[in-house]
Formats: C-alpha cells, structure tokens, sequence
C-alpha cells in the first residue's frame, strides 16, 4: 500500500494549519516547533517519494474507493514528485528562517496557519488528477497568498494585495471558464480521461479556445510578460519569507507546473501551443531584465527577475526537445533555490537596517558577513557564472535553443543573462562593497535560524550543478523530464496504474 | 444558444466594471459579477431540455435529469468566490482606512 | 431618555427574539437532512449565521458580542475543519482516504443512513457557520485604528 503516500501530502499540512489556529494563540512556541516539524516531514516524504516512484513506477490514489473516471483521483509521478522536492525543500527553509524574522510581527501564529494553508494548496496542484481538483487546490493557494501579501497592512502592503488580489481572481476565472469548455466538450473531469477524449475527437476549435484561456489564466498565475504587472508590487511588499515562497515556488507550482502539465500532458503539445510558450518566455525574459536593471529597491528588483527567470524556464520547455525540457525542469529548480536565498538575503539586510533601498546600503560586508557571502553566491548563480548551478541550467537552455533550430532565441537568453549579471553587480557593488554607512556602525549580523537556512540554501546552489550528470539525473531530472516528453501518453500510464 | 451569449454579455459586464471604473467597491462588484457569469455559465453546460433537478427521492423514476456534477461545481466555486469576497471587502476597509479614500487614481505610493 | 438606546428600536428587538430561534432551529433542521432533502452543511451553516446576524443587528454589537465574541467563532472553525479532516482520516480504517466506512449505511431516505455525509455536513456547518459568522463580527468590529493587527 504505498499508494497511501500520496494523500499526506494534503493531510499534514491542513491538519498542521487548523491545529495551529486552534492551539497556537494558547500555547507559546507551540506554532514555531509544530510547524517547522510538519516541513521537515513533507521533506522528507517528498524525497522518499522520488525514491518510491523510481521503483514502484506511477502511482494513481483513488479517494474514498471511487475508480478515476467517476471519482477523484490523485496522481503521483515523476514531474509531481520533482515538483514536491523543490516545493518542501524551499518551504522548510523559509519556515526555519521565519522563526526567527517574524519576531517583529504580531500574531506569529496566524502566519504560520497562513503559510500552511498556501503549502496544502501548491502541494494539491501538484499531487491532483482531476481538473476541478485542481482549480480548487489553486484558490486556496491564491486565498492564502492574498492574505499574506497583506500580512503587515501598511498601506503599499494593502494597494499591493489588492492590485494582486483583483488581478489573480481575474486569472482564476479564466481557468474556470476553460475547465468550464474542456467539460462542455469532453463530458469529464478526470485529467487522465480528458487526455483520451481529445485524443478520439481530435482537435476542434474549443480546444483551441480553452488553450487560449489556459494561457491567459495560468500566464497570469505565473506573470509572464503581458500578464506580469501585478508581481513586481506583490512579491516586494510581503514579508521577506512570504516574498521568498512567492518568487521561489507559488508562481511554479500554479502557474508553470499547472500549464505544463494541462499542455502537455491533458490537451497534447501543438506546435503553436510550443511557440506560444516559447515567444512569451522570449519576451518575458528581456522585458524583466530590462525592467530590472533601473531599480533601487533590492526587493523590487529581485521580483522583476524572477518575471526574466521564469522566461527561461518557460523558453526551456517550450522547446520542446528533451534537452530543453530538460534544461527548463533545471532551471525551474534552480531558480527556486536561488531566487529564495536572494529574497532571504534581501529580508535580513531590511532585518538589520531597516532599508531596501541599495542607494542607503553599502559596506554591509563587513557587519553582515553570512549574508554578504550567500547573496555573493547567489548572485553568481542567477547571473550564470560557471561553477553554481544557474550557469548548467542556463547553458542546456541555450544548447537547446540553438540544437532546435531557435538560433535567435538563444541570443535573447545571453543577452538576458548578461544584463542579469550587469543587475546584480550593481547589486553587490552599492550593498555589500564599498564604504561602509556611517548610519550603520552598529548592526549585528542576523540570528542563528536565519544564518543557517541562507547558509543551507547557498550549500545547494553551489552543489545542485551535479544533478545533470548522467548518474544522477537518472533518478531525479530524468524521469521528471521524460514524463513530459512523453505527452499524452500520460493518460495510458494513469489508467495502467490504477488497480 | 442565446443564454450563452446573455452570459458573454454579464462577464463583459463584470469586466468593464473591473478594468474600467476608479472606485474599490465598484471594482470588487464587477468581480463579483464576472464570477456568477462564469457560474451561471457551467450550470447551463449541464441543463437538458425539460429536465428537472437531480434531487434522489424515494417512490420516483426519474427519467430526464440535468447534470448534477456542474451544480456541485458551482457550489463550490459559490463558496471560493465568498472567501475571496470576504478577504477583498476586509483589505478594502484597510485601505480606507489608510488612504482615506476609495479613488485607485489617488491610491499610488507604489510606483508601478 | 437617559442614555444612549443599544440597537434598534422595541418592535425590531421583539421580532428578532421571536424569530431568532426559529431561524437557528431550521438551520439545525437543513444540516441534519442534508443528505436526504436538497440543502445540507453549507446551507445550514448560512441559516444559522444569520440567526446570530440578526440578533447583532437588532441589539447592538456591544450588547451582543459580550456572548458570542470573533475568537470563539474562529476556535469553532478550527473544530470544525479538523472534525472534517478526522472523518476524512477515519475513512483509512477502510484503507482509503474519504472512505465511506459505515459497513451498514441504513435505509435510504431515513434520518439515520448515507454513513458518514451527516457527520459530514455537521463539520462542514460547523466550518461555515463559525467562519461566516466571524468574517461578519470581524468586519463588524473593524475600528479604525493604527494597530499592527491583521484584520
């Protein structure tokens, strides 16, 4: 019975949450302790579900007995499994890290439940097979990511949440008016047979309007570039872990894994639907970059590149080829981990000094060693120099362009990649270089929790370039990868797995 | 097919009252409006000519039944939009209470 | 007058304390048929919301809140979305999440059958009642003030 994995996924944290909200206001401490364990033991489910998955193969849960077509079922593959690592892993250490940042706010306790409730809807996107399955656990993501945009209610928190808010809720009716269609055409719900249906009655003109409002929906959900003006506001006025989780992992799991999932697996990748991908992640890449390079607040800058990062992960698979899909699931990873370390960083410099403007800063080298020496690692990493993981992922992403045939897509990603590089000197030159502000003499570095889950993050961006080599991708990118470029077979391998 | 379009019409309706109007209250009724057109929307996806309501009751055939799955559906949906709604009003609230105002032309302190 | 009247006026009260009850017993009525007649946890919840509703308007949020403050009603959620959570668990003495694990699910269209889905809408009543009632007390009680707070 190791099918009985996949619902903890869901259970652990929801149970996590509302013990939290019953229990955390009476009890001091407890919502800390409770809720750091309930992270290390997704971790750890999660990375002993890659290992179940390699060995059992796909595995298909069937909620209260009821067979797949009719019931819902829950769906745990390679890709999902991938997803849940990345997901855990980043969530573990943004919670280690938040007990000690989010000392300064009142009602630690509410945060946490909200953290919980955001974790048990990303991790329901990524485990479900049944499409309205999926919008559900989409909303109580979103839900949970409104209120923690607006944790602190100053007023750029609140015009922010409120921007993200009408925006997102926008994006999610899209995706309903699309499930709306796919379920007018295909008379179900289940993900795997919606998969078969398309395949008997081939393509109309509603799967081409479905795909459509797919794209606006899930574009939206993960801010590429005609849908991107909502992020640069939210993800800077949250509180540093809530910004970290949002850049890092909640704009992947609803919006990249759940398009690509819907693209390739469900509706089957066109070649139209491929350069849709691939046009939007081209212009989301420059477009971020260069909207980047002018900005002084650290943490506004750090969310336009997250709108280039995700370009290139979406330029990645929208090739198409196993090596760009490859390289897109790497990125994706290695964005997670980079993009969250940066924002940790950019929370302990506020920590400190209580400013995110570069044009105040300088000199912190010297008073914030830890934090100076993991946002150098890093920057390094997103601006693609060789040794971290940001340049492997980043090289397989061009070798794939130009292996494709997109020789002008792989120059806008050098040249992304170079302005990256240009943003983030300027980074590191006015904030952790230079002479050190007088205002500033006094700081102290950072508490032990939030040291040590930057230092933990910085470990993994130094030593996660070893996952493409063959032997280790065996277990880990490879079968993730191989998921997608199977397709549409996903609805044999389902239904094969279900006994 | 003319309900469908009469659809078409609210979500347009709901849409032009998001994009286009400056006060909160009129943005967060025009959200709410698209969303019951999209709801409205999937309960006719499942209605069948002269069917009558999927309710099981005892002593009865019931030979012509609309779909009930859309109906559960749109339940559902109901109650996510009422979670939204809550939250949209509260942080609307705030937002008066630290601009003063329900204007978004005059509510700017971020820049984009 | 010597001092200041809490609420509405005499006739309102009157018909509030008459009807309150009412209102809270054909929730309680909606919740326990859910499973038989159309209606259920979410209707019922609502119903019995409004019970509560309709006794803050008619005497005043001071008067009222003193018996029935937001806290309670978010403690109740809580119970109510771990009710539903345990019944869900519960379904793994079967072996699958969600199960329907009464062996003898009882006659249909009676009180007592359909295994866990009364005990079911009772959790989910319990959710949705609590947490509407305390997303109205909340809004309710929103004073205008600096504190850091969230709503």
């Amino acid at each position: 019975m190791k099918e009985n994995l996949i619902p903890i996924f869901v259970i652990l944290p929801l149970a996590g949450a509302f013990l939290i909200s019953l229990l955390g206001k009476r009890i001091r401490g407890f919502s800390d302790i409770f809720s750091n364990i309930i992270a290390f033991l997704l971790l750890a489910l999660s990375v002993y579900s890659v290992f179940v998955v390699n060995s059992v193969g796909v595995m298909v849960y069937k909620v209260g007995m009821w067979s797949p077509p009719i019931g819902i079922s829950l769906v745990l593959d390679s890709l999902s499994s991938f997803m849940l690592v990345t997901i855990n892993l980043i969530a573990f250490l943004i919670m280690a890290y938040a007990a000690n940042y989010m000392e300064g706010y009142t009602a630690k306790w509410k945060f946490y439940v909200l953290f919980l409730l955001m974790l048990t809807g990303m991790e329901g996107v990524i485990i479900t097979g049944d499409m309205f399955n999926l919008f559900v656990f989409l909303e109580m993501a979103s839900v949970a990511s409104y209120a923690l945009v607006a944790y602190g209610t100053e007023a750029e928190e609140l015009e922010a949440s409120f921007k993200y808010l009408i925006m997102s809720s926008l994006g999610s009716l899209f995706i309903l008016l699309g499930i709306a269609f796919i379920y007018g055409y295909t008379s179900t719900l289940n993900m795997a047979d919606i998969a078969n249906v398309l395949l008997q009655k081939g393509p109309g003109n509603i799967v081409l309007f479905v795909s459509v409002l797919f794209i606006m929906g899930f574009g939206l959900k993960a801010a590429l570039v005609p849908f991107h003006a909502w992020l640069p506001d939210a993800h800077p006025a949250a509180p540093a872990p809530v910004s970290a989780m949002l850049s890092g992992v909640l704009i992947k799991a609803l919006g990249v894994y759940a398009l690509v999932r819907i693209f390739y697996s469900v509706i089957g990748s066109s070649p139209g639907i491929l350069f849709v991908l691939m046009f939007l992640g081209a212009i989301s890449m420059v477009v971020g970059v260069f909207l980047a390079i002018g900005q002084w607040d650290m943490k506004r800058l750090l969310a336009y590149h997250s709108i280039s990062q995700i370009g290139y992960i979406f330029l990645g698979i929208g090739l198409g080829t196993p090596l760009g899909i490859l390289g897109g699931l790497f990125h994706l990873f290695n964005h997670s981990v980079f993009k969250s370390l940066l924002f940790l960083n950019a929370g302990a410099v506020e920590y400190s000094t209580g400013t995110r403007d570069l044009r105040e800063m300088g000199g912190l080298k010297e008073r914030m060693p830890v934090t100076a020496g993991t946002s150098l690692i890093a920057s390094m990493s997103i601006a693609g120099i060789p040794p971290f993981n940001g340049f492997w992922s980043k090289l397989i992403i061009i070798l794939a362009a130009v292996q494709a045939g997109h020789p002008i897509y792989a120059a806008f990603a050098v040249i992304a990649s170079i302005l990256t590089l240009a943003s983030f000197a300027k980074v590191q030159k006015y904030a952790f270089f230079g002479k050190l502000n007088k205002k500033f003499k006094d700081i102290k570095e950072v508490p032990v929790f939030m040291r040590g889950s930057m230092i933990l993050l910085a470990a993994i961006c130094i030593i996660s370039g070893i996952l493409v080599i063959p032997a280790l991708s065996r277990f880990f990118l490879g079968p993730a990868t191989d998921v997608l470029v199977n397709g549409t077979d996903y609805a044999k391998t389902v239904f094969g797995a279900i006994r | 097919m003319g309900v469908y379009i009469l659809c078409l019409v609210l979500f347009s309706v709901g849409l032009y009252c998001m994009l286009r109007k400056r006060n909160i209250i009129k943005i967060i009724i025009g959200l709410i409006i698209a969303e019951y057109a999209v709801n409205l929307f999937i309960v006719l996806l499942g209605y069948r000519m002269e069917g009558r309501a999927p309710i099981y009751a005892a002593n009865q055939e019931i030979l012509n039944m609309v779909d009930p799955l859309p109906q559960a559906l749109v339940l559902t949906s109901i109650v996510i939009g009422l979670a939204i709604t809550a939250l949209v009003v509260g942080i609307a609230m705030r937002i008066y209470e630290r601009y003063g105002t329900f204007d978004i032309t005059r509510i700017n302190k971020l820049k984009g | 007058m010597n001092k200041e009247p809490k609420g509405m006026t005499l006739i309102v009260k009157t018909a509030a304390r008459l009807t309150a009850g009412v209102i809270l017993m054909y929730g309680i009525y909606i919740i326990s048929h859910g499973h038989v007649s159309p209606g259920g946890g979410f209707a019922g919840g609502v119903i019995i919301t409004l019970a509560f509703v309709l006794v803050i308007l008619a005497f005043g949020k001071e008067f009222s809140m003193r018996k029935v403050s937001a806290s309670i009603a978010s403690s109740f959620e809580s119970f109510g979305a771990i009710m539903f959570l345990a019944i869900a668990l519960a379904g793994f003495l079967g072996g699958y999440f969600f199960l329907n694990f009464f062996i003898n699910k009882g006659v249909p269209f009676t009180l007592f059958s359909a295994g866990i889905i009364p005990l079911c809408n009772i959790a989910i009543s319990l959710k949705v009642g609590a947490g509407l009632f305390a997303v109205f007390a909340v809004l309710v009680m929103l004073k205008f003030t600096n504190g850091k707070d969230k709503g």
